[in-house]
């Protein structure tokens, strides 16, 4: 009744919501967000929709092993699909040389049956009453010739070249960077031609910097310079229509700094690779722990416009291939134990899976 | 109203605010510390519409300097506690400061000289307030002052000039000052200074701390409330701590000792 009126209320109705499937690529969620997939299904299950447009998202990279590249590979990916405008800096001499190891996206022939399989399951474990929500989301996933929210990707399969024609990718040498200030202009410019958030979204761009403290960039010492870079290019992100996925090597970094950098994130993930000798009684306390690539731990999940944290059922997930190509992400299945399972992660890991036995289906 | 009805929980009797909506009132500074884990910026939520939000004191300001997030996310979070940031803000009782894209200058001088326009910035804003009728005490607010750190390239002895200034402000016009910082920042570091010195400064702190048994869904985290209490004309001045847990709600924050939950 109140709607022409200026808003005076604090209760007002949200009018004027766009619907889900307007621009491919893009979700609403709640509080009036709206989420872009990271490109893995899973991980898009467990952060709630997907990464929120105009968050910042760190991962902690594992300094031994490249598990950071599998989800980077996957989210920018997913931007090609849904020919969003990519930004990659990274510091290789040859930034572009990252844009032939993306996985291709499987057809969606290929694709049904493990879809179908899911969605099967799901409709079993859940109260009725929610059944014809998954229903919508089935036929929305479904739709031939329609650009799906999440892809599926083949990690064994470079993406086709000609994929990449006529899309937008900047890419940056952070060693062609003498400082932070032409990275920051770099990215601002390449944020510029996004157009500004008015209600109605039609592209989303991603930022991806890989490595960001690596020792072979200028600014690898300037710690307060970083995480002023980072700080700005976080306010910068919040005030457009993009994600920023950021990975670095915690270890170069002094605690205290490190401490900063996970508070000045709105999404912090990390990543674990496996098979060191130090989990070789992970082997023994964990199902499928041969198939098992790694751990991705998630530590915080963005928390846009709303007070309320999200409390997840597990915090420690393994990564796992689906058929040899696909990444996928599984609760960790262990047997009942006092949870003093050596690593720290894996504690932690343990403490909240173990007091969720059973439910958990594989 | 419903806000004074609920008003009186444990974290208002622990800070020892009364319950027309405002109390801590004269030169008191209040320090929110909290952690990766758990953030605390729910209080700073909880503080400003307790300050605005009441109808004994139409004339009171908050000041909030922000660094950390847009007007927009503050505004829908207090939408949903019932309180309309936006009409506040015209009403010139909510005066929201934009700093997230306060970029240190070269130099120090010209971080003392943005330091120093910020300030202005402020001290007129509350003289301003304090020469209307019926004015209490006015409330400035400074969401993460670890990011004014990194705005400043981490000279804290700025950033702690500045808290003093703030300080005498706030005890000649009988101001709160509320600040957030994140305890683990300091903690590895050998001489945690500047957090000591804050926390040396500040009449109440407010630890918002994970539980030791990591996080559940019906208990977000605990509180600890140092209240150093206040010299009063008998001279006895008492501090006093307490310990409960809360949960975040959209529109609440419940707050209950240990145990008292099923």
């Amino acid at each position: 009744m109140a709607a022409n009126k200026p808003r005076t209320s604090s209760f007002s109705r949200n009018v004027g919501v766009v619907p889900t499937s307007q621009v491919p690529g893009l979700k609403h969620g709640p509080n009036g967000t709206v989420f872009l997939s990271s490109g893995i299904a899973d991980l898009d299950k467990i952060l709630g929709g997907g990464f929120c447009l105009g968050s910042l998202v760190i991962i902690m990279e594992d300094p031994d092993a490249p598990h950071h590249m599998l989800l980077l590979r996957n989210f920018m990916s997913q931007g090609l699909v849904h020919k969003q405008p990519l930004f990659y800096a990274s510091p290789a001499k040859e930034p572009r040389g990252f844009l032939g190891t993306l996985p291709n996206p499987v057809s969606l022939k290929d694709d049904k049956s493990r879809e179908h399989d899911t969605e099967q399951e799901k409709t079993l474990r859940i109260a009725w009453q929610y059944k014809k929500y998954f229903e919508d989301q089935n036929l929305d996933s479904q739709k031939d010739g329609k650009v799906e929210y999440c892809s599926d990707f083949d990690l064994r399969r470079p993406l086709d070249r000609h994929a990449l024609s006529g899309q937008c990718i900047d890419c940056v040498s952070l060693q062609d960077c003498p400082n932070l200030a032409t990275l920051y202009d770099r990215c601002s410019t390449f944020l510029a031609q996004i157009p500004r958030f008015d209600g109605n979204i039609t592209l989303a761009g991603r930022i991806s910097i890989q490595s960001f403290s690596a020792p072979q960039c200028h600014f690898s010492d300037k710690e307060w310079d970083m995480l002023s870079f980072i700080r700005s290019l976080k306010s910068l992100v919040r005030s457009s229509n993009a994600v920023a996925v950021m990975t670095f090597p915690p270890t170069l970094v002094s605690p205290t700094v490190l401490k900063r950098w996970q508070h000045l994130a709105d999404t912090l993930l990390s990543v674990r690779a496996l098979g060191s000798d130090e989990d070789k009684d992970l082997a023994k306390l964990l199902t499928g722990y041969q198939d098992m690539l790694g751990l991705l731990n998630v530590h915080k999940v963005a928390r846009i416009n709303t007070q309320v944290p999200v409390i997840l059922e597990a915090t420690t997930y393994s990564m796992k291939l689906h058929k040899r190509r696909s990444l996928v992400l599984e609760c960790l299945n262990q047997a009942p134990v006092d949870g003093s399972s050596g690593t720290s992660y894996a504690t932690s890991g343990s403490c909240s899976v173990s007091s969720k036995t059973g439910a958990f289906d594989f | 109203m419903m806000s004074s009805n609920s008003a009186n929980n444990l974290l208002d009797e622990a800070l020892g605010f009364n319950d027309d909506g405002g109390g801590g009132g004269g030169g008191l500074l209040l320090l929110i510390e909290d952690r990766v884990e758990t953030s605390g910026a729910f209080i700073l939520h909880h503080l400003i519409k307790r300050r605005i939000s009441s109808p004994n004191r139409p004339n009171d300001v908050v000041v909030f300097l922000s660094f950390a997030h847009p007007f927009s996310h503050y505004d829908r979070i207090l939408r949903k506690m019932g309180c309309n940031l936006g009409v506040q803000k015209e009403n010139k009782r909510f005066v929201y400061y934009d700093m997230l894209n306060l970029n240190y200058p070269e130099g120090e001088q010209g971080a003392e000289d943005l330091l120093l326009s910020v300030y202005g910035k402020i001290q007129k804003t509350v003289e301003l307030c304090s020469s209307r009728e019926g004015y209490k005490n006015s409330t400035i607010m400074i969401d993460d002052i670890s990011l004014m750190e990194v705005a400043l390239c981490g000279s804290s002895n700025l950033v702690l000039d500045f808290l003093h200034y703030c300080y005498s402000l706030a005890t000649q016009f009988d101001c709160l000052v509320i600040i957030l910082n994140h305890e683990d920042v300091y903690s590895t570091v050998d001489v945690p200074s500047p957090l000591l010195q804050m926390e040396y400064l500040a009449n109440i702190v407010i630890k918002a701390e994970p539980l030791a048994t990591g996080l559940a869904t019906d208990v977000h985290g605990q509180l600890t409330v140092l209240n150093k209490g206040i010299c009063q004309g008998s001279g006895c001045s008492k501090s006093k701590i307490r310990n409960f847990h809360f949960r975040v709600k959209e529109n609440c924050v419940e707050y209950f000792y240990p145990g008292s939950r099923t």
